[in-house]
């Protein structure tokens, strides 16, 4: 067992700080090649990561980078720093602790690169640049240890496959490197472990804790049909954010934060000091809420997920989750973020956003107690990562292909990476990897003397601007018109649904949208006035499998005394009119209602897999002259309106017909060309559009649509149509569900007849987001607009 | 007029119904592929082909972008020959990427734009992209005047009777984006023809101060569709 210098123990001893078990099991394994330290929120997770480091470094450490810290936030870096200082420098040891992010100077950044301090605290695309320098292999040489923080919500996205090449990258510069992860509580830490080192990696559990103190909370008003804003409950929530020291807020969507938000203040009649934070939000406003959070200021912070990382709020003793979770790991994560102490119970409140949110609630409430968390098992490492990978090591200098398969398939999601797998990535960065071999003259890599380099090393600089997996949704800035006060941020497809006069919500408060200038969007104050148009675009979560299929399970039962009056109720009706969704087989109402005829398909496959059953199955009725006009989708079914009754539904589920469909919709559908796009940028074929780029040459560029549409009409077996069709089978696409859940009906199809609409249906007419249906109708209506524009200008 | 089927996203435009119109006193009509056909002179204008944009990319050692514009460009401009019988072809300019990119044209696009050529009356007006002589057959010239209308890449502000290229203008209207022609009766700006192009919004200061009073714009796709002219900044884009 390491041990630690006797300062350090000291100083720990006058805190009269002991160490956790987990943390000396740390110690204990401080020689092993990998470990994964599996820990609630609170118990010094972090520090454990460090102790065996410290104990190496002792008092006098040679010079050297010893221990690289990654974290997915650039904030918790910071704090991290300031955390591990104060031992350090309490017990006078000589270590030096530096952070390197987006935000460190110039300046700073090369004095690290020629003299890296012993620990490094940076984020994985920090470390992406930092290996695509050719000075690397001499700032990395001697590195011991290499930890990965919060490294269960980087294994959520690319960014950690980006992160684990990174490392497997680190590990042949330093032969030897030990590997550390920590995590918070995950369903399957051996496939966490996996991801961390494919090679071996022990597992080390924490003592998890009290369960967490959650409840659903009781409201005078049931909640109402439909809707995500949970406003109903504010009067409650107030309540309970009076009777604590510090609640958090959760919600699931930014527009709905706000909404809440706006509406919060209006009922806050004993003004107590509230925030809002969230990830549209322009920088100096979130850190002032930060800033004020941490001095103590204020008493309750409502905000999304921009907080279910990071620093350490101190004294939040209540988390109050607004809206179903959609996700019960989510869950029990954000509830840890109350009572951060060690071995307290985690107070937290579900507040269900409407009726149906009830029975999610409910369902989620008995899986935490069960223990039983979600998670999809995550996929084979995405190509487009490693293609940018490539990249990276060509820019940092000349490789062996052999060596570099090698060194990819150490990282635990490319272990099963065939070399036919790697060499069409390595073929793409070199030429495009085109059938139309156009670019043997103008190759981005060269194989020259047994190694492949850049054919042009300029090209390193615009390879390194475009690094990392995160791609940013084209935002537009919102200011004050006149005092041009920044406000924050619009996604450009909400932006561009706005006419000048509507009002929105931003920041918590109501603005007027006068116009577009430059790129951004400007707006004037309008206090007092209902906002007209509420939704701005955010992250929506698709309700995970488990819970979903808690939910079929529950509405099998003869009675509901777990639930709500009103809630039950409204199950039984249903029961009576219709019927209730059953896990193992596919119930389809149709009925007629306000003139149009209306198709409901309850899936319950999540809300994108139900989008793109929509996109499928209109397709398939346009094709059988349904004429469908348009349709909504939820986590739970699917509402498709249009002129035609459908009356055997049965055919429109045909699992090839729809494979295909995906097929063939594959052509046009935005979606599928955004998951393009995301892939495209990711593996280097297109530049990331930056502000001021887009601004200059909006002539000059082109959309990215335009490359996908030519690429399937010319070259259908591109390896990146290859990529972009296999992440369609999760994400926003997410087949994947559709598939699965076919195939658990497996042709068992209840079609219900019926003359109104059916309670279950109800909610969903109430839904926003409606998918006009690009058909017949679409092309109608384009010619009216311009036939009465041109009536009205007198020119027809 | 009503089109039953979703215009192509991509492919070739059929142009079932062109928008017919006069530009001083010429008869005149904008093909939805967003060609020009003067058939009283059995003239097609197209302008800003840039061929070749792809291969100048990769030259200058950017993206590899998928290398099959031109050849899209070509069975483009096939289609809209082949419709028309064109006897005279003008190409407004921008029609290369850049010199450099017309020398490097593939074998095959070559040959194709060569058989195209073939037994036409074909100009090469210089753009900004292509200022110079390219060396494919044909006449190169600054500009061209047909029957009191001058062709020219860029417009000149104070110009009647004129037809041009460059901006790329586009316009939206009932959810759709679509590149577009303009026209004031006194001035034509084409859109670009090209498979790889962007655009400009017509409501940009660059082209409402170009276009006079009651312009219109006349939207590309399955049909041509005049529609007045976007002026006010579009917050629908």
């Amino acid at each position: 067992m390491a041990l630690l210098p006797p300062a350090l123990s000291d100083w720990f001893a006058a805190k009269g700080w002991t160490l956790h078990p987990h943390q000396r099991d740390m110690l204990a394994c401080a020689d092993s090649g990998a470990t994964l330290l599996i820990a609630p929120t609170g118990g010094g997770k972090t520090l454990a990561g460090f102790l065996p480091t410290l104990a190496e470094l002792g008092t006098k450490p040679e010079a050297g980078l010893h221990t690289l810290y990654i974290s997915p936030l650039k904030a918790l870096t910071a704090d991290i720093r300031r955390n591990l200082r104060s031992p350090v420098e309490g017990a006078g040891l000589a270590i030096r602790i530096e952070d390197r992010t987006g935000d460190t100077t110039y300046t700073q950044r090369r004095r690290q690169r020629a003299d890296p301090p012993h620990i490094l605290l940076t984020t994985p695309e920090s470390l992406g640049l930092l290996l695509s320098y050719e000075d690397a292999p001499r700032m990395f040489q001697g590195l011991q240890r290499v930890i990965v923080d919060e490294i269960h919500a980087l294994a959520e996205s690319k960014r950690g496959d980006q992160l684990m090449l990174l490392i497997a990258r680190l590990e042949t510069l330093a032969p030897g490197l030990r590997r550390v992860g920590l995590s918070a509580t995950v369903e399957d830490p051996p496939a966490l472990a996996r991801f961390l080192s494919p090679r071996g990696c022990d597992i080390l559990h924490a003592d998890p804790g009290p369960d967490p103190d959650i409840q659903m909370l009781e409201t005078d008003a049931p909640p109402p049909w439909s809707g995500g804003g949970g406003r109903y409950a504010i009067p409650a929530i107030l309540e309970q954010v009076a009777r604590h020291k510090t609640t958090l807020i959760f919600h699931n969507t930014r527009a709905q934060a706000e909404l809440f938000f706006h509406d919060l203040w209006l009922q806050n009649s004993d003004d107590l000091p509230i925030g809002i934070h969230h990830g549209s939000l322009s920088r100096e406003q979130r850190e002032r809420v930060e800033q004020a959070m941490v001095a103590g200021a204020l008493r309750a912070i409502v905000c999304t997920g921009s907080l279910d990382l990071g620093i350490d709020w101190g004294d939040v003793d209540l988390v109050i989750q607004v809206g179903a979770p959609k996700n019960v790991k989510r869950l029990v994560q954000r509830i840890g973020r109350a009572n951060h102490r060690y071995n307290a119970p985690s107070k937290a409140l579900l507040v269900p956003a409407n009726r149906f949110e009830v029975v999610e609630c409910i369902a989620a409430l008995q899986a935490v107690r069960d223990h039983d968390l979600d998670g999809e098992p995550r996929g084979p490492g995405p190509r487009d990562v490693l293609c940018q990978h490539i990249l990276l090591t060509a820019a940092a200098g000349p490789f062996d292909a052999d060596a570099l398969f090698a060194e990819v398939t150490r990282a635990g999601p490319y272990a099963d990476l065939t070399r036919p797998e790697f060499d069409a990535c390595l073929e793409f960065t070199a030429t495009g990897g085109y059938a139309l071999r156009a670019y043997d003259k103008w190759q981005r890599l060269l194989f020259r003397n047994g190694l492949w380099q850049l054919r042009d090393p300029r090209t390193a600089a615009l390879i390194r601007q475009n690094l990392g997996t995160i791609i940013d949704t084209e935002t537009l800035k919102v200011r004050l018109k006149r005092f041009g006060t920044p406000l924050g941020e619009v996604e450009e497809s909400f932006a561009a649904s706005l006419t000048p006069g509507d009002t929105f919500l931003i920041g918590g408060q109501v603005v007027r949208y006068e116009g577009l200038h430059e790129l951004t969007v400007e707006v004037s104050r309008q206090p007092g006035r209902d906002p007209k148009v509420a939704v701005f675009n955010g992250t929506k979560f698709a309700t995970s499998t488990l819970l979903t299929q808690r939910i079929l399970a529950m509405f099998q039962q003869p009675s509901w005394p777990e639930l709500p009056r009103h809630t039950a109720e409204w199950l039984s009706l249903q029961r009576a009119v219709s019927r209730l969704p059953e896990p193992d087989r596919l119930l389809v109402e149709s009925f007629p209602h306000d003139g149009r005829e209306h198709l409901v398909i309850y899936g319950f496959a999540g809300r994108n897999a139900q989008q793109t059953l929509g996109l499928l199955i209109t397709k398939r009725m346009e094709e059988l002259g349904l004429a469908p006009l348009g349709f909504v989708a939820t986590d739970y079914a699917t509402l498709i309106w249009g002129l035609e009754a459908v009356h055997d539904p049965a055919p429109l589920f045909d699992a090839d017909t729809l494979r295909e469909g995906l097929e063939g919709w594959l052509s046009g559908n935005a979606v599928m060309k955004r998951t393009f796009r995301n892939t495209a940028i990711i593996a280097g074929l297109i530049e990331r559009s930056h502000q001021g780029r887009r601004k200059t040459g909006r002539q000059a560029t082109f959309s990215s649509d335009i490359l996908y549409d030519t690429l399937r009409k010319y070259d259908p077996g591109h390896l990146l149509l290859d990529i972009t069709r296999q992440e369609a089978l999760r994400g926003l696409v997410d087949f994947g569900r559709v598939e699965d859940m076919l195939r658990r009906v497996a042709g068992r199809i209840d079609a219900v007849r019926l003359t109104r609409v059916t309670p279950l249906a109800a909610p969903l007419f109430l839904e926003p987001s409606r998918v006009p249906v690009e058909g017949a109708g679409r092309e109608r209506l384009m010619q009216d607009a311009a036939d009465r524009l041109m009536q009205a200008a007198g020119l027809a | 007029m009503t089109s039953l089927h979703p215009p192509p996203a991509c492919g070739i435009p059929t142009g079932m119904s062109a928008y017919p119109f006069t530009l001083a006193g010429a008869a005149l009509a904008a093909m939805p592929s967003g060609a020009l056909h003067w058939q009283a002179q059995s003239l097609l204008v197209v302008s800003d082909l840039h061929l070749g944009k792809s291969e100048r990319l990769a030259r200058r050692g950017g993206a590899l972008l998928p290398p099959y514009e031109t050849r899209e460009t070509l069975s483009r401009l096939d289609v809209a020959l082949e419709m028309t019988g064109a006897a005279r072809v003008i190409c407004l300019g921008d029609s290369f990427d850049d010199i450099a990119a017309a020398d490097g044209l593939d074998e095959g696009d070559r040959l194709w734009l060569l058989r195209l050529m073939a037994g036409r009356d074909w100009i090469w007006v210089e753009g900004n992209h292509d200022a110079g002589p390219v060396d494919v057959g044909g006449s190169h010239r600054a500009e061209v005047t047909i029957a009191d209308i001058t062709f020219r890449h860029i417009a000149v502000p104070a110009a009647v009777a004129e037809v041009s290229g460059h901006y790329h203008p586009k316009a939206r209207i009932g959810g759709q984006a679509r590149t577009c022609f303009l026209t004031d009766g006194q001035r034509l700006i084409l859109p670009a023809f090209g498979a790889y192009t962007g655009g400009l919004w017509c409501h940009d200061p660059a082209l409402s101060t170009l276009m006079g009073d009651g312009a219109l714009a006349i939207l590309t796709g399955r049909t041509a569709l005049p529609v007045p002219m976007p002026r006010r900044p579009d917050p629908r884009r």
